[in-house]
This record gives structure tokens, sequence and C-alpha cells, in this order.
């Protein structure tokens, strides 16, 4: 894919970012975490370019930074979508179906739980309790709740997205 | 130091203080299991198998990591414990693929030996084994079936190899040992030494095994195939044949390579010897005239791909020379085929080696002439070791032979290559003759022995001091390389081994179980058996080998001359950390 100049000078940009984080943390124990939260934050995911710089800047294995990166769920290597679905696999939810829910999101969106849609619209994640479960099965996308859900209410919601 | 009174199931001992249960028992004689523990290597208590009973304690303990205290009473089978390691090892069972038949590790593996030591036959527990990609690269095959996450490779790779390549994945049931993002080790910094292999204690780490390859090569009427076994090979042998750890099987080796059907059985010790004269010559050569200093050492294949990973700004300290077996492999396509009238496209060459980094190396597109690689196929002493299984020779009962001729016997300084500070010492012997222009009686160089991590020493020769130094293991290398590169340490030569006492213990050699290693140091061991074929040998310098001096009167010339530049130099590739 070609860059153009404008995002070639927001990479840059970032870039610099992450090293003024790396350079803020280093010599510190354990600053693995905290760069990784904030590396995260600025770049919404975690690739492999931006743990090798990590791995680099602090000096430690690019194996590690990525067993710890896999370790917790809430870093990601993939790239979030402009709508990101969470569905949440906490004991109610579960037990009101949330399964057969997750199951129907990933066969429309086609995606796997974690990943990214191509056109970098929808994202997929499966979430422990979000504190709602009088209204499970629950699922947010971004800020939107959806409470109650059944199964065949899914198509809808996604192409509510589709079209937005 | 001190020791502390204790009793283990209820017989009194005294032991030092700061000793581990486990270390207790041992004296003894008391079996306590192990499985994740290898001395200082992995001592992280994960496993929980040689839980014991400590009266008084809340919970049992870790065997292996708890310290002895005055008084303490420790039982080590009350039903408690007997019944807590049973349901840890039926639980690691109930993952495991039981395809032991067929592992690479069958009857040698130490999940296979814990289970026959405590009795298990009935497996309470429905598993889960995964269905794991096999990683099969050009030297090592990971099958994570066979994993049972003790993070030994992990240890060796991060901690004493600082190449640190694999690590711990995902959490929980998920967890698996991996590369960063599930990348092939072939994409990865990886150095293929092998020290993952020989500290698993099961299949999950093996060579690529070539075994069958060489005998398509053997049984090809059109081909000739010539074998030569690396210097560390015949200390490690017999142990796949029961021999005590250390036992040189010299002779019985060449006997058992010849009644393989290898066609010609040569010894890497002569490429070996035709190293220090080349790379003798170049430190001289560099000293003399202003050449990059250090220089460094460039046998050791695993420091070679590592020095290209994380030092490329240092490629021009390594010494231009080709590997031994290369060197070698390139003489036997050169000189041995135009002195035997073979033509080299029909000559297969193959080498026993110590070490799975070889094989990465044989491939390298460097190391041949025109289409032929120097060297086509590498076994390990333990595939070597399989084929002599497989052609039911009983070792034991071999005779000893002589290598073949032109070549013969090669030196003693040769055979020490294989322990570490071996090529620094064989270097020394001939540098310093050079120097004195004399030839020295006194030929050992006692400071460059032994597995201190680093060696330095200094040695005066002809009006000059060199300075030389010594690394094995690339933990230590890393160190003694950035001493250098701060200035802290003004050297002329380094000797490099990847693994942690050199060649002996590389990782293509004969696996020790923990129950073996934690209280036996394989690296001195191994070596008794190299110095003590060094002391026997009646040419101990490199120079003073006639097949040497006569390879060159005949065929090179002189050491560094245009032809020896052309076939026994190399050039060397800065490699990304990762590349993409």
């Amino acid at each position: 894919m070609a860059m153009d100049c404008a995002s070639c000078a927001e990479t840059q940009e970032k870039l610099a970012k992450l090293h003024e984080i790396i350079e803020t943390h280093k010599d510190v124990r354990g600053s693995l975490i905290p760069v990784l939260h904030e590396a995260q934050e600025l770049y919404g995911y975690l690739p492999l370019e931006v743990q090798l710089e990590i791995a680099n800047g602090l000096n430690i294995p690019l194996a590690e930074v990525y067993g710890v990166v896999s370790f917790y769920t809430r870093f990601s290597i993939n790239p979030k979508g402009k709508y990101q679905v969470n569905v949440c696999l906490g004991t109610a939810c579960y037990v009101k179906g949330a399964g057969k829910i997750l199951d129907k999101f990933k066969e429309k969106l086609g995606l796997d739980v974690g990943e990214c849609t191509e056109d970098r619209k929808f994202s997929l994640d499966a979430c422990r309790c979000i504190g709602a479960c009088g209204l499970a099965p629950v699922v947010t996308i971004n800020e939107d709740v959806y409470g109650r859900l059944l199964p065949d209410q899914i198509d809808a919601i996604i192409d509510k997205y589709k079209e937005l | 130091m001190s020791n502390v009174n204790i009793t283990i199931d209820g017989i009194n001992v005294a032991v030092p203080a700061g000793s581990t249960i486990l270390q207790a028992a041992k004296e003894l004689g008391i079996y306590i299991p192990t499985l994740c523990y290898l001395k200082g290597i992995n001592e992280i208590g994960a496993c929980r198998i040689c839980v014991v009973e400590v009266k008084g304690a809340k919970a049992l303990v870790a065997a292996c990591m708890y310290p002895v205290n005055e008084g303490m009473e420790i039982f080590t089978h009350t039903p408690k414990v007997m019944s807590a390691r049973r349901a840890t090892l039926e639980l690691i069972l109930s993952n495991h693929p039981a395809n032991c038949q067929t592992c690479d590790r069958s009857t040698n593996c130490e999940l296979q030996a814990v289970a026959n030591k405590l009795g298990v036959r009935d497996i309470r527990f429905e598993g889960e084994t995964v269905n794991a990609t096999i990683d099969a690269g050009v030297s090592i095959v990971r099958d994570n079936n066979k994993c049972i996450l003790c993070r030994r490779c992990i240890a060796a790779c991060k901690n004493i190899q600082t190449v640190g390549v694999i690590d711990a994945v995902n959490r929980g049931f998920k967890t698996t040992i991996a590369s960063p993002f599930e990348m092939p080790l072939g994409e990865t910094p990886c150095v293929n030494c092998g020290q993952c292999i020989v500290v698993c204690p099961t299949g999950a780490l093996r060579e690529r095994n070539s075994v069958d390859e060489v005998w398509a090569a053997i049984n090809d009427p059109d081909k000739y195939v010539v074998v030569q076994p690396a210097p560390a090979v015949r200390a490690g042998l017999g142990e796949e044949f029961g021999y005590p750890i250390g036992t040189p099987v010299t002779g019985k080796m060449a006997t058992a390579l010849r009644r393989l059907g290898f066609d010609r059985v040569f010894d890497t010790d002569t490429g070996a010897d035709l190293t220090i004269m080349e790379e003798g010559t170049e430190l001289l050569h560099r000293i003399k005239n202003g050449g990059t200093l250090p220089l460094i050492t460039s046998c050791s294949p695993g420091w070679i791909k590592f020095c290209e990973h994380q030092y490329p700004e240092m490629l021009d300290n390594l010494s231009s020379c080709k590997s031994p077996h290369e060197m070698f492999g390139a003489v036997i396509k050169s000189y041995f085929a135009e002195k035997e009238g073979i033509d080299p496209a029909k000559i297969v060459t193959v080498s026993v080696m110590p070490c799975t980094a070889k094989k990465f190396e044989a491939q390298r597109p460097e190391l041949g002439k025109d289409g032929l690689a120097d060297v086509d196929i590498v076994i390990t002493t333990r595939e070597f070791a399989q084929m002599v299984k497989d052609a039911g020779i009983d070792f034991a009962s071999l005779e000893d032979s002589d290598f073949d001729n032109p070549f013969g016997n090669a030196s003693g300084a040769a055979v020490i290559f294989g322990a570490t500070g071996g090529v620094m010492e064989a270097a020394l012997r001939t540098v310093a003759d050079i120097l004195n222009g004399d030839s020295a009686k006194d030929v050992e160089f006692e400071a460059v022995r032994g597995v201190d991590d680093i060696k330095i020493a200094s040695v005066e020769a002809g009006g000059m001091t060199i300075r030389a130094a010594v690394a094995h293991g690339l933990g230590n290398a890393r160190k003694l390389l950035e001493k250098v590169k701060s200035g802290e340490e003004e050297l002329h030569f380094i000797e490099i081994m990847a693994c942690p006492g050199g060649c002996v213990t590389g990782g293509g050699q004969p696996i020790q179980p923990a129950s073996v290693r934690n209280w036996i140091d394989l690296r001195e061991e191994r070596a008794k058996a190299l110095y003590s074929e060094d002391k026997a040998a009646f040419v101990r310098k490199s120079h003073e080998n006639p097949a040497i001096t006569n390879l060159y009167k005949e065929y090179f010339g002189e050491p560094g001359s245009h032809k020896a530049h052309e076939l026994l130099h190399t050039h060397y590739v800065a490699r990304g950390k990762y590349q993409k």
C-alpha cells in the first residue's frame, strides 16, 4: 500500500512520540507495561513494528514484549475498527446465550475475536462482565449498549453501522 | 560454610547451610523427581513435581528451591506428597501425546522417566492435546504438542545465550512457548545453537534430522561419500552407547564410520589444524599491518550468526577463515578430488558435528564454489549414533582404527578445539613458535582452560605481548564484547564459542537429563576426554602436522596465499534483528 505524504508525516510524528514514551520510562524496573499502555493509546494497537521499537528501546527481547502483550487481554495486536463490537461473556450474559450472539457477529462480520475488518470499520472483541447483567445478554458498540439481544437482531444492528 | 542438621524421612544428616532440600536428599540417596528444574539454568520451582512435606509448613514445598534450616524435618514420600506428585504428573500426561514409540526422545525423555519412577499406570483426567503446527527450520524443529511448559528452553535462550527469541505466550490453558507473533524461528535472530534442544526434557525440541539423506548418499553408487567428525564428537559419542561421560571413543568412532559405508573417513581435526595455520597468519598479519583488532575466531556458526544479528558493526573483527569442517570440505572437493582423480560433483561431504548451527552454516551460499557446497550434509552426534544403531553395529565391540590417508590423524592442538579455550590454545602454540622462531616444548596454556565465564591471558612471544581472551556461551560473549567496545579491555585475539563449555556441550551432543546435569558439570567432564587425547598425541601443534605441511607444499603454497583465500576464507552478512 503506497503511503501519501500526509500519512508519512503522521507516522513520523507517532514514532517520535513513541520514542519519547520509551525515553521517559527507560531504566526503570517494570517499565514495560506502562510503555505498552501508552503505546497502545498512541497507535490504538500494538503491531510488530511498535513492539520491536519498544523491545529495542528498553533493551529486552521482542519475545518477552510479545509474551506480555499476549498475556493481557487489554493489549491488542490487531487494529480496532471505527465501530468496536464488544460482546459480554460474563456469567449472566453467557447463560442467557451470549455465545450464540458472539457466533452470529463472527459469522456476519467474518471475524474471529480480536480481529478487525479489512476496511477497518468493525472490530470484534469478547469481554468479561460489564456490570449490566439485568440486560443480559449485552453487547456494546463504542458507547452504544444493546441489551436482551436475540441472534436474529444482529443483522439489523450491523446494517445500521454500515450505513453510518 | 557451616552445616545445618536436618532429618529427611527420619534419617539425620548434616548438610551445608544454603543447600536446597533436593541437594540434601541427594546426599542421602533419596530420589525426588524434578521436571522444570535444571541447575544454573532454570530454577523457578514451577512444575511442583518435586514437592515434599516439611514439618510445620502450611503447604507442600518445592524441594528444588526450598533451602534447608537447622532442625528441619522433611518427608519425601508421605501419602500427601505422593498424591500431589501423582496428580501433577497425571495432569501433565493428560495433555501430552502418547506416541512415545516414535518420539525422538523415546527412552531418553525426562517426562517418561518420571512417569516410570512414579509408577503411573492410569490417568484419571481427560486432558486436551493441542494440535500445534510444527516449526521445522534448517537446524531446529519445534513441536509444541510435546511441550510441558517447563520453560528451560526460554531460560537457556534468554538468560544464558541472551538471544531471547522464544518466550511464554498467551495465558492459562492457551499458554505456549513461541517466538514473537508465532513467526517461524528462521525469521527471528535465532542462532540455531540448539541449547534449547539439550535442555528440553521431552521431544518438543529437536534437530532437523538428515539421517535419510546420508543413507541415500551412501547407497548411491554414483556418489563418493566422504565423512569428517568434529573434535567434540569423540568426547560425547560414547554416552550414546553406555560409556561413562568423558570417555574418548576416537578409534571406535572411525571404525563405526567406515562400517556405515562411507568411502573415506577423515577427521575435522585436520580442518582445525588448517584453520590454525590460516587464522594464526591472519592474526600476525593484522598485528603487524594495523588491521582490525581484536581478531575474533569464526569456528562457531552460532556465534557468527549472533554477531551478524547483534553486533553487525564488529563483522570486520571476525576472522575471515571458514570454520574447520567447511575449510576441510573445500579441500576435499579441490585438492583431494584432483589428487584422487574424482569429479568433485560426485563427492558428497558429510560432517558429523556436535552442533545444530552447522546445519544452517552448511547451506550458506558463500560457503561453496562453482555451485558445489563445501559441505553437503551435516548430522549431529545424536544422528550419527542413530545411524550406528540403525545399522545394527555393536559399538562397544568395535576395534579402534585410524583416520584415512592422505590426511590421517591430526594434532593434539586440533582435538582440543572442542573445549572452550581450545582454539585459543592451539593458536597460541603455533603463533608463539612463529614469533619465537623455535619449537617450544611447553605447549600447555592453562590460563585459557576451564569453564570460567571469561578467561583473559597475556602471552609473551618474540618480544611482544599477545592479549588473548576466551568467552563461551553467548551471554558471556556479549559481556566481553561490551568490554571491548567500551575500551575496558584491549585485546589482540578473542575466542568465542556460542555454547557454554564450547562444542563438547554443543546443541548437537548427546542429551543428558537434569538428573545427571544437576550433579555433574558436563562441560568439564567431556573436556577431559579431549585434553587426554591431546596429551597422548604424537604431534601437538598444528604447524607440525605433516599432512598440513604437505598440503601447503603441494597445493596452497603458504598460509594466506591467493589460493588459500579462494578456498579457505569467507565473508559475513549484516542481518537485522527481525527481518520482515
